[in-house]
C-alpha cells in the first residue's frame, strides 16, 4: 500500500526571543507513514508535542528538518518546502484537519461555517447545503443554533461545528486534534463512527485521542510520541 | 499551478532624500492571492502601497503586472493614460479616510455610477440599475441612493468606498487599514463583506494593516515590515503561529486576546 501521509526525519523547535532565545526542542527525528484507511494515534503526556506534529503536517508550523510528504493524485509534495499557495491548495483538496478550538468568524452562522468548508473542499452548492445539515443533525446539534454564530455556544457544541466542517469535504488525509475533548458519552459514539466510516471510506486519519475508549474504537495503531523527544536543546 | 502572476514586485525601493522609505521589497501575488502587508507605523508598508498604486516613483525596482489581454508591463513604463485606465478598471484603491476615496458632494449613486463611466457606460438607466445593485450588495438601504456620504457613518462611508472601487469588477484591490478609526462591530461587519466579496469575486488583494486579526481573517500570505524592510514572509497562519523573527513575536505577543 502506498502511503498518503509519510514522515522522514521531521524536526521541530521554537526559538523564543523574547526569552532570551531560548530554545524549546519539541521533536527530532520523526519518521512514520499512514496507509488508505489506517488510523494512526499519535500516544504520549500532554507537552511530548502531539499536537506540534498534526500542525506540521498541516502546515501551519514550520518544520526545521526532514521530509513531510503527501500524496495529492499522481504528485507528492513535500509540506516542509512547499510555497504557500500549494499549500492552501492542498488544504481544499486532501488534507484535513480538526483543531481542538473552533476559531470562529464574526456573523457567520454554524450552518453557514460548515457549508462553505464544505464548497472549499470542492462540493457543489447543493450537496455542500445537504451534507452539512447531515452533520449537524447527526452531531445532534439543535436545530435553532443552526443559524447562530457560533461565538456564543458551548464548548461541545463548537467543537462538533469543528468536526462537521473537517468532515464535510473527503479528503484523502484527516488530522485529528482531541476531537472528542468536550463531548458527552452520546456525541462521542457520533464521532466514532464517523471516524471509522472515513477510514472505510479510504481516508489516512493521524489522530490525538485523550479518551482511551475513543483511541481504542478507531486506531489501527499508536505511535508513542516521547520516542521522538528532541534529545538536542 | 505554474501560472503567470498577476503582479510580479522586484527589487522595489523608495528613498526620501537620505531618509529610507522602503527597500529590497520582492514578491509575486496571483489572482485570488490576499497579502497583508503588517508592520508599525513608520515601517515602510504605505510607502510600500503608494509605490504599488504608482502614486509614488520608487528610487530603485520594478512592478510588473498582467494586464487584461495577458500581457505583463511594466507599470512605470506605461504612459500617463495607459496608467489611468488601469488604475480605473483594472485596479482599486480603498482608502483608509473615505473622504480620499470618495467624492463626499456627489450622491451615493454617483459615486458608483462614476466609475462605471469611466469604463464607458452611458445609459443613465442601467448605471442607475448596476449603482443600485451594488449599494444593496454592501448593505446600504436603497433610499440612501440619492444622499451624499458626507451625511453616512464611518462605516456606512467605507462600504461605499468599497462598492465604487468593485462596481468595474477589477482583479487587483489595494487596501489602506480599511477597518481602523471603526467601531469594533462596525468593523466585523465590514470585514466579513470584505471577506465575502473577496472570495466571491476571486481579488487578488493587497491589504496594508497594523491589525493582525484583520490579516488573520482576510488574508492567504503575510509580508511583516519593519524599518523600511520585509523581514518575515509567509502564508499567514505559519507566520501568526509559528513566528521566527524577534520582531514578530514581539507583535504577535503583543496583541491581547479577547
Amino acid at each position: 500500500m502506498t502511503p498518503l501521509l509519510r514522515l522522514e526525519n521531521v524536526a521541530k523547535s521554537f526559538r523564543l526571543h523574547l526569552r532570551g532565545g531560548t530554545t524549546l526542542a519539541v521533536v527530532s527525528g520523526v519518521s512514520f507513514e499512514v496507509g488508505a484507511g489506517e488510523c494512526v494515534a499519535l500516544g504520549g503526556p500532554s507537552g511530548a508535542g502531539k499536537s506540534s506534529l498534526l500542525k506540521l503536517v498541516y502546515g501551519n508550523y514550520r518544520c526545521d528538518a526532514g521530509r513531510i510528504l503527501v500524496r495529492d493524485g499522481e504528485e507528492t509534495v513535500d509540506m516542509a518546502r512547499a510555497e504557500p499557495r500549494r499549500i492552501l491548495s492542498l488544504r481544499r483538496t486532501t488534507l484535513a484537519y480538526v483543531s481542538q478550538f473552533l476559531r470562529v468568524i464574526p456573523r457567520v452562522g454554524a450552518l453557514d461555517v460548515v457549508t462553505a468548508a464544505g464548497r472549499e473542499g470542492g462540493l457543489p452548492p447543493q450537496a455542500a447545503s445537504e451534507r452539512a445539515r447531515e452533520l449537524l443533525a447527526t452531531l445532534n446539534l439543535p436545530e435553532r443554533l443552526w443559524s447562530l454564530p457560533p461565538a456564543t455556544f458551548s464548548g461541545g457544541e463548537q467543537q462538533r461545528v469543528n468536526i462537521a466542517r473537517g468532515l464535510i469535504a473527503d479528503r484523502p488525509v484527516l488530522l485529528l486534534d482531541e476531537p472528542t475533548a468536550s463531548l458527552d458519552a452520546r456525541n462521542r459514539e457520533v464521532v466514532v463512527g464517523l471516524i471509522r466510516q472515513k477510514r472505510a471510506a479510504g481516508t489516512a486519519v493521524v489522530g490525538i485521542f485523550h479518551d482511551e475508549d475513543v483511541r481504542e474504537a478507531v486506531a489501527s495503531r499508536v505511535i508513542d510520541v516521547t520516542h521522538f523527544a528532541s534529545t538536542a536543546a | 499551478m505554474t501560472s503567470m502572476p498577476l503582479l510580479s514586485v522586484s527589487g522595489l525601493a523608495k528613498f526620501y532624500g537620505a531618509r529610507l522609505g522602503c527597500t529590497d521589497v520582492t514578491f509575486d501575488l496571483h489572482d485570488g492571492e490576499v497579502l497583508a502587508i503588517v508592520g508599525e507605523s513608520g515601517s515602510g508598508k504605505s510607502t510600500l502601497l503608494n509605490l504599488l498604486s504608482t502614486e509614488l516613483e520608487p528610487s530603485a525596482g520594478e512592478v510588473r503586472y498582467r494586464m487584461r489581454d495577458g500581457r505583463t508591463r511594466e507599470l512605470f513604463s506605461l504612459d500617463e493614460a495607459e496608467r489611468r485606465l488601469l488604475l480605473r478598471t483594472d485596479w482599486g484603491f480603498v482608502r483608509q479616510d473615505a473622504r480620499q476615496g470618495l467624492r463626499m458632494t456627489v450622491s451615493a449613486g454617483g459615486n458608483v455610477g462614476e466609475r462605471l463611466m469611466a469604463v464607458g457606460a452611458r445609459h443613465y438607466g442601467r448605471i442607475r440599475g448596476t449603482a443600485a445593485e451594488w449599494l444593496e450588495r454592501v448593505e446600504i438601504a436603497p433610499d440612501r441612493i440619492d444622499d451624499t456620504p458626507d451625511r453616512f457613518s464611518g462605516g456606512m462611508r467605507q462600504r461605499l468606498q468599497i462598492a465604487r472601487n468593485l462596481v468595474t469588477q477589477p482583479r487587483l484591490v489595494l487596501m489602506d487599514e480599511p477597518t481602523s478609526g471603526l467601531d469594533v462591530s462596525v468593523q466585523a461587519r465590514l470585514l466579513d463583506l470584505i471577506r465575502g466579496l473577496v472570495a466571491e469575486l476571486g481579488l487578488a488583494v493587497v491589504i496594508v494593516t497594523h491589525d493582525l486579526a484583520v490579516a488573520r481573517l482576510l488574508s492567504h500570505r503575510i509580508m511583516v515590515m519593519k524599518d523600511g524592510r520585509v523581514i518575515e514572509q509567509g502564508l499567514t497562519d505559519q507566520v501568526l503561529d509559528d513566528p521566527h523573527e524577534p520582531y514578530t513575536q514581539l507583535l504577535v505577543s503583543s496583541v491581547l486576546a479577547a
